[in-house]
């Protein structure tokens, strides 16, 4: 397949891999904060080719890993009105409430929908003018534009049944949150896919204070090897910063039409990750200008708690603390098909991946 | 007959003896069936009995190289042939929601006999109900089906005989089906040239069991698709299965589209693939065998049984790495047959 079997030659991995054996001196950690790298450093079996001093870790990168259970009650909560449609991408409705799921409400009436974007929610929505739809707006600053501008486009059209119900996050928070909890790792695998919107700007406090390297990443089995290779090199060469590998997708300055969008519609706030629990402007609120697309403003909720399952070390796997391997549940009353903590559900999510693809080592 | 199926033709009476005599009879014409009996008396079985099930729920009713008739009777037939058995009559439920339309219905059961004139099967029992619009999607069908085993044929069904060593061969590309079905579904706006893989494998795997000693296993890769079947085999056993990625045959369009989906083509369910695990020193003439046969001309060894990790399934990957496969969790895609 062009553009992408060039990006998985096995003679050019090889070499990859005999360079970054070269570097043996030193332990290095690098931690990958995109669900997306995760899935893809297992899927193509990449720990099996690294050497023994080089360890990743998985960082809070997977949007339904890091989204608090109140989150989910809440959702949960519209799902039960009587006149509303909740629609939401798959992922997200098999992560367990306080006391269920969407999924389990799917099953017992309530008009849960799974859609593949927010564009079919919007024709949802104009198919039923008389219900409220709320979309489960998720992730970080990839899927933010998208979901504004499927709020401009309700507006623009005078759809008024069609709601966000944001859970949007941004990236950098969480990455300087995970440093400053102490946790030792000596370079980040930056995401792809945010980067492709923000450019490389929003990482640079990271080598600057706190003397990380930096590489953004694309998702492919060489753009990883390569990445790593640019981490050690950095690194030994005393110079972290940002650098780019992901540039056939990835430019300096990012995407700015799209920044302008998300800006326009939404707002940082704090924000509750589970695992960092709240940080500082780390979230995506809908301006006020917009409230009436609003589904926190228009259909106000209480809120439940966020506090994890007794026993789920969720929180301190995705700070790259643990190893999902070190949770009691992990496996046994813990399983990608009757999970308990988020990082289980998510296809992206760290004790997933482990369970598919390491189960066992 | 009427243009739509109503609440009536399911009711017991005249407009359901019509639907039997105009449709079901018109087309599954056999003498078993047209005596129109409760039930059919099959004759002396000329051997062990094998008998399966299945119901067909795939939505749209109609996809690219096939439909739900086709499927239910390719699906009950390759149960059937897999487990060792030659599949001789089936029996056909179905359960039509009350407006759909009766030309529709029509081409559906055309198939169905087209396909078991092609297996050489008889459909000899069949049972129709209508449920109120609404009440379900438009037609779900159950087929039933018996078979005689052949003669030393009772372990490739129970997969006793499998060894380390043993090589593991899989007779096509993988994936077709789960993807036709999907491509086809209106809102998922894919345009793909693939055809789903629905066959009776039946006379291909009877000619394999007539000509090769040998065969330890054999098992059709529907539902959960290749994965899951090679988790099963594998589980809670003393030998382990390595399986190369390179070697397993996928379309090139069937990992586009699973690129895109984020899905992996060994999860994906097939309606005409099965694998076989055969004996080394008989590997290659299996294989030289299925490239001679239409069903089986992309045939490959993707892998073997090993004594090495058992009970695991390992997967060494296209860039060299390797890595666990476990089975399919939750739903990848509902209704999907």
């Amino acid at each position: 397949m062009k553009y992408i079997d060039e990006y998985r030659n096995k003679d050019l991995i090889r070499k990859l891999v005999n360079r970054i054996y070269r570097y043996s001196e030193r332990e290095y950690t690098f931690m990958e904060v995109c669900g997306g790298h995760t899935m893809a450093i297992h899927r193509f079996g990449i720990p099996s080719l690294l050497p023994q001093n080089i360890s990743l870790k998985s960082g809070p990168g997977c949007p339904v890993c890091v989204t608090g259970k109140s989150y989910i009650d809440k959702a949960i909560a519209y799902s039960q009105m009587e006149d509303v449609i909740v629609c939401s991408y798959g992922d997200l409705l098999r992560v367990p409430g306080s006391t269920s799921s969407l999924y389990k409400e799917k099953a017992t009436g309530a008009d849960v929908r799974m859609v593949y974007s927010l564009m079919d929610a919007l024709k949802i929505a104009r198919q039923h003018p008389n219900q409220k739809v709320v979309f489960l707006a998720i992730g970080f600053e990839t899927t933010a534009p998208g979901s504004a501008v499927g709020l401009l486009e309700a507006g623009k059209e005078g759809l008024d049944n069609f709601y966000l119900f944001s859970s949007h996050k941004l990236m950098p928070p969480a990455m300087e949150a995970i440093v400053e909890e102490g946790i030792k790792i000596d370079g980040y695998i930056c995401p792809g896919h945010v980067s492709t919107i923000t450019g490389k700007e929003i990482y640079t406090r990271i080598p600057e204070k706190y003397g990380l390297a930096c590489v953004i990443t694309g998702f492919e089995p060489l753009d990883i090897l390569q990445s790593i290779l640019m981490l050690i090199e950095q690194l030994e060469n005393h110079d972290p910063k940002v650098e780019i590998q992901y540039k056939r997708a990835v430019r300096q300055d990012g995407n700015k039409k799209a920044r302008e969008y998300m800006n326009q519609v939404f707002e940082p706030r704090d924000d509750w990750w589970r695992g960092l629990g709240i940080l500082k402007k780390s979230g995506l609120g809908i301006r006020k200008e917009y409230r009436d697309f609003d589904a926190e403003h228009e259909m106000p909720l209480e809120t439940t708690t966020d506090e994890a399952d007794r026993g789920c070390i969720c929180g301190e796997i995705l700070k790259g603390l643990k190893e999902p391997v070190d949770c009691k549940l992990f496996g046994t009353s813990c399983t990608p098909v009757y999970p308990v903590g988020a990082c289980m559900v998510s296809s992206e999510g760290a004790c997933q991946a482990y369970y598919k693809y390491r189960k066992h080592e | 007959m009427s243009e739509q199926i109503l609440l009536s033709h399911g009711s017991g009476g005249e407009m359901s003896h019509q639907l039997i005599r105009d449709l079901f009879v018109r087309y599954f014409d056999n003498e078993l069936l047209s005596g129109l009996s409760d039930s059919s008396v099959l004759g002396v079985c000329p051997g062990d009995l094998v008998f399966t099930t299945d119901s067909y729920v795939v939505d749209p009713l109609f996809f690219p190289g096939g439909n739900i008739g086709k499927l239910a009777v390719c699906g009950t037939v390759n149960d059937l042939a897999v487990s060792g058995a030659d599949p001789v009559y089936l029996s056909a439920g179905f359960i039509i929601e009350e407006g759909m339309e009766m030309e529709t219905l029509e081409k559906i059961v055309k198939s169905m006999a087209d396909e078991a004139h092609n297996a050489g099967v008889q459909i000899v029992t069949g049972d129709t109900k209508v449920v109120n619009k609404g009440k379900a999607d438009q037609l779900f069908i159950n087929t039933s089906g018996v078979g005689f085993l052949r003669r030393g044929s009772f372990d490739i069904n129970s997969g006793n005989e499998i060894k380390a060593g043993d090589k593991i061969i899989i007779n096509g590309y993988t994936g077709d089906h789960g993807i036709a079905v999907l491509a086809a579904r209106e809102n998922l706006n894919i345009h793909s040239q693939i055809q789903s893989d629905c066959a009776s494998l039946n006379k291909l795997i009877s000619k394999i069991i007539r000509n090769i000693d040998g065969i330890h296993f054999m098992r059709d890769l529907t539902r959960g698709g290749l994965a899951t079947v090679l988790c099963e085999i594998s589980e809670d056993k003393f030998y382990g299965i390595e399986i190369e990625e390179n070697h397993i045959p996928v379309r090139e369009e069937v990992r586009g589209v699973c690129e895109m989906l984020g899905m992996e083509p060994i999860y994906i369910a097939n309606e005409g693939k099965f694998i076989s695990v055969v004996d080394p020193e008989e590997a290659d003439k299996l294989l030289s065998l299925m490239h001679s046969e239409k069903l089986g001309q992309h045939a490959a060894i993707i892998g073997e049984v090993v004594e090495e990790h058992p009970g695991r399934v390992i997967m060494n990957t296209e860039i060299g790495g390797s890595r666990i496969i476990d089975m399919l969790t939750g739903e990848q895609l509902p209704r999907i047959c």
